[in-house]
């Protein structure tokens, strides 16, 4: 199965912000897309699950378009985009992966409660699952928004900056489940920010500013000339990729 | 008889509105009920004008749909680039109430139609007026409360993970297709028919607090949504009866002392969160 997104361009108030998006991403590889601030990382996610309105362009996945996603993706959103203080506990976040399973006047039974104290244990955050989640640090934070994702279960799933100030622990935990997820054969999506760690920890990296710079396999990919053009002069490391 | 069924009116208003109330706080728009009160106006005043007589139905349903209306209308104008959500709120709802004071100067001042009497009601009045249902008799604001009490309670019980995922995470609820629209426009017109019912029961200065202070003092007494909902009835149900011990003890309005006790309950819980907040942060030192 792969992720086809064609001629794919996103406006806000007149101005493109990302400009004939061509990428065909398989499923079974994990996938970072890296740019400069402003390159249009997060508007891209959110394009292709239908948040933000495409000016253009076209999204497949397997073969059908997706116009609006109803569970087929993952969706981890970076860990500012809700109110923490919301009076809700871990394991109530977790089960919201379920919701879309669940019809109208439906309520998470046994079974799912079951299926997402496993998915918490996956994470490591049995012992919170009781906690409101206020009461998280930004790493537990992000890991129960994992376990919400592996609760959905579903073929693709896109995250958000998810290794942004987190700590060292939680990192591996979530590349760990994150690689999981891929040897289960599917499709992992990542913004990610650090282009020091992607090398050892992605497949496959899509170079994005405004619009698609180079996208492929990691080490093919990351050039010094393909940094340059995505970076400019912004980049002091060079030396250190090559 | 009186005082028990102005108790009895107060509570239900009360619980009513705070089971609204939480949703509306969690989703930052606690000032819609205010709003909607407010744009009323020109539905009540056309419904007046169109039938011709003060009957409380007709004058319901131009309220009903004049309010959901301008929900809608503000909901989608502050979606909208360089536009926002509390202006959009602020715009709609005051032009609305604008064009329903214009309506009334112009038309309605012929005839007795005046604002604090007949569109604003007065709670101590509420006993005065019964209807008999089943062969019982009880104020007409007893049963029409009831039966909004009956559907917002069994709308946020059935729909309480939908509600809690478009007060949570909309974006999140988006991506798995859930019908997060038809639960928006569903609340608001819960909303839209309690104030306006409320309101014209028992005035709308009792309406706006209990729609937003009961919620706001349980939000900060628990860290549990069921709870929360919980608690904030009860809080209702308690503004209702010391409020109207205050209004006999003061000799003053019924209406006004309790929202003055359910402003009075949420600085004590405020203060008590304070405390206990810095109780706490002490232990850690």
């Amino acid at each position: 199965m792969n992720l086809i997104i064609q001629n794919l361009t996103v406006a806000y108030d007149q101005k493109p912000v990302l400009r004939e998006v061509n990428l065909t991403i398989p499923a079974g590889r994990m996938t970072a897309i890296v740019g400069p601030n402003g390159a249009g990382k997060s508007t891209l996610i959110k394009a292709i699950l239908g948040l933000i309105p495409r000016l253009s362009g076209e999204v497949l996945w397997g073969g059908a378009p997706l116009e609006k996603p109803r569970g087929e993706i993952a969706y981890v959103p970076q860990r500012g985009s809700v109110d923490w203080d919301f009076p809700i506990n871990v394991l109530e976040v977790t089960l919201m992966g379920c919701y879309g399973r669940l019809g109208w006047f439906r309520r998470p039974g046994k079974s799912d409660r079951e299926a997402a104290m496993h998915c918490l244990e996956q994470v490591g955050m049995t012992d919170f699952a009781k906690r409101q989640i206020g009461e998280l640090s930004g790493g537990q934070q992000q890991r129960v928004f994992l376990a919400r994702a592996l609760l959905q279960d579903a073929p693709v799933y896109m995250l958000d900056e998810p290794l942004a100030g987190v700590d060292a622990s939680t990192e591996v935990v979530i590349l760990e489940r994150l690689r999981a997820v891929r040897d289960a054969g599917k499709l992992v999506l990542v913004v990610h920010h650090d282009l020091q760690t992607v090398q050892e920890n992605f497949d496959d990296i899509v170079l994005l500013n405004g619009s698609v710079v180079a996208y492929g396999d990691v080490l093919q990919t990351m050039t010094a000339d393909n940094l340059r053009k995505t970076y400019g002069g912004k980049l002091v490391f060079l030396q250190d990729l090559d | 008889m009186i005082p028990f069924w102005i108790i009895v009116t107060g509570a239900l208003v009360a619980s009513a509105c705070s089971v609204l109330g939480c949703w509306l706080m969690l989703r930052r728009m606690a000032m819609l009920g205010d709003a909607i009160s407010h744009a009323v106006l020109p539905g009540i005043v056309l419904a007046f004008l169109w039938t011709g007589s003060r009957n409380t139905l007709p004058m319901l349903a131009g309220a009903g749909t004049v309010g959901l209306l301008s929900a809608a209308l503000s909901g989608w104008l502050g979606s909208k680039r360089k536009m926002m959500p509390d202006a959009a709120l602020g715009i709609v709802f005051t032009a609305l109430f604008a064009l329903g004071v214009v309506l009334v100067s112009r038309y309605a001042e012929q005839v007795d139609l005046d604002l604090d009497c007949v569109l604003y009601g007065e709670i101590a009045y509420v006993p005065l007026d019964t209807w008999t249902v089943l062969g019982w008799s009880a104020p007409r604001a007893f049963w029409l409360l009831s039966a909004i009490m009956a559907i917002n309670l069994s709308v946020v019980a059935l729909l309480y993970k939908e509600l809690s995922l478009w007060a949570f995470d909309p974006q999140f609820a988006q991506t798995l297709g859930m019908p997060l629209k038809r639960t928006h426009y569903l609340l608001m017109a819960l909303v839209a028919l309690t104030v306006v019912a409320c309101f014209e029961l028992v005035g709308a200065i009792l309406v706006v607090a209990f729609l937003i202070a009961p919620a706001a003092t349980a939000y900060l007494l628990t860290k549990r949504l069921p709870v929360m909902l919980t608690l904030s009835m009860l809080i209702g149900v308690l503004t209702a009866l010391l409020g109207y011990g205050l209004a006999r003890y003061l000799d003053a309005s019924i209406a006004g002392c309790m929202a003055t006790v359910s402003g009075l309950l949420f600085l004590g819980a405020f203060a008590f969160y304070r405390v206990r907040n810095f109780g706490m942060s002490l232990k850690l030192q």
